[in-house]
């Protein structure tokens, strides 16, 4: 049984990963083309100006890996990315089925994946939304990345604690409504006000620009907990009636 | 499975050994997404390889 689920877990993982890969490429690769030219046109008017140009990170043609090798690289990204993340959810899928949330797979499925996007995905997005090429200082990327799995891990903590608290509050639908909000975002909300802000946007960097790349990549992460949620749920509620349909058979005949 | 309408329970005992595999779970994930070198010991390559997923996918890079 949890086997069944793994792999599932794994397979529909890797192709909503596929899939979200193919929304990414169509729509968030030219964005990444214009932030690379900004930053190569900064690049050139520096050394112009001059000469001794320090080497630094580089997106050009002198890359180790080159522009249309990443362009397959977002591919394989979003498809591993897919596959260990599909991986854990059917894990989890599997502690919680029966003993937390909907009793139906399908709806199971849905809520989780629903659940994660807005825990994993938009609680850290909030505060420390994604950036183009050309912004972030390359010396923070060790800080800006430790920043950002706080904010994952409090966005899973508050769930944890709103769906506790949604179990221990029985008296009154809205009140428990209220208290599992509430518990959610309390500590949300404290983790956004307190944490060190980020703000590493270059000046005269295209707004338009920032704001479009920014949609572009919370789009492609709902693409794949959409497409993995749905995909799961479908798979799952199609295996759960194929269980139950000899037995029924064998009931009522 | 006795083909019930809900889900029956896993038993933790069942579930257990499967955990296994969480880390290693985590562990593809993180190269993917924020190795920058120190673990995958391929310097800047696996960054760069990944460097249009890690963008697009929201996470910090660079």
């Amino acid at each position: 049984m949890v086997r069944t689920l793994l792999v599932r877990g794994l397979l529909l993982g890797l192709l909503a990963g596929l899939i979200a890969g193919g929304f990414a490429f169509a729509f968030g690769e030219p964005r990444v083309d214009a932030a690379i030219a900004l930053e190569e046109a900064a690049a050139a008017q520096a050394e112009a100006s001059e000469p001794v140009a320090e080497a630094g990170h580089s997106h050009g043609e002198e890359a180790e890996v080159s522009r249309p090798a990443q362009k397959a690289g977002l591919f394989l990204a979003t498809g591993l990315y897919g596959l260990a993340v599909g991986g854990v959810f059917a894990l989890v899928f599997a502690g919680l089925r029966g003993r937390v949330g909907p009793r139906s797979d399908g709806r199971l499925a849905l809520a989780a994946a629903g659940t994660a996007f807005t825990a994993m995905i938009l609680v850290p997005f909030v505060k420390y939304p994604a950036n183009p090429p050309a912004v972030g200082d390359p010396d923070t990327i060790n800080s800006r990345t430790l920043l950002y799995v706080v904010m994952i891990v409090i966005g899973l903590a508050a769930t944890a604690v709103a769906v506790t608290t949604a179990r221990r509050v029985l008296s009154d639908p809205w009140l428990r409504w209220i208290a599992t909000a509430a518990a959610f975002l309390v500590p949300v909300v404290a983790a956004w006000w307190l944490l060190p802000t980020v703000s590493e946007v270059p000046d005269g960097f295209p707004a338009t620009l920032l704001w479009e790349f920014r949609l572009t990549s919370l789009g492609t992460q709902l693409v794949f907990w959409t497409a993995f949620g749905v995909l799961f749920g479908w798979i799952s509620d199609r295996a759960a009636r194929r269980t139950a349909a000899p037995a029924s058979a064998v009931a009522s005949g | 499975m006795s083909g019930l309408s809900t889900p029956s329970i896993i038993p933790l005992p069942r579930l257990r050994p499967w955990l296994l595999a969480v880390p290693v779970l985590l562990l593809v994930a993180y190269l993917v997404l924020m190795d920058n070198g120190a673990v995958s010991q391929t310097g800047a390559f696996l960054h760069e390889l990944m460097h249009d997923g890690r963008h697009l996918l929201g996470v910090p890079c660079h």
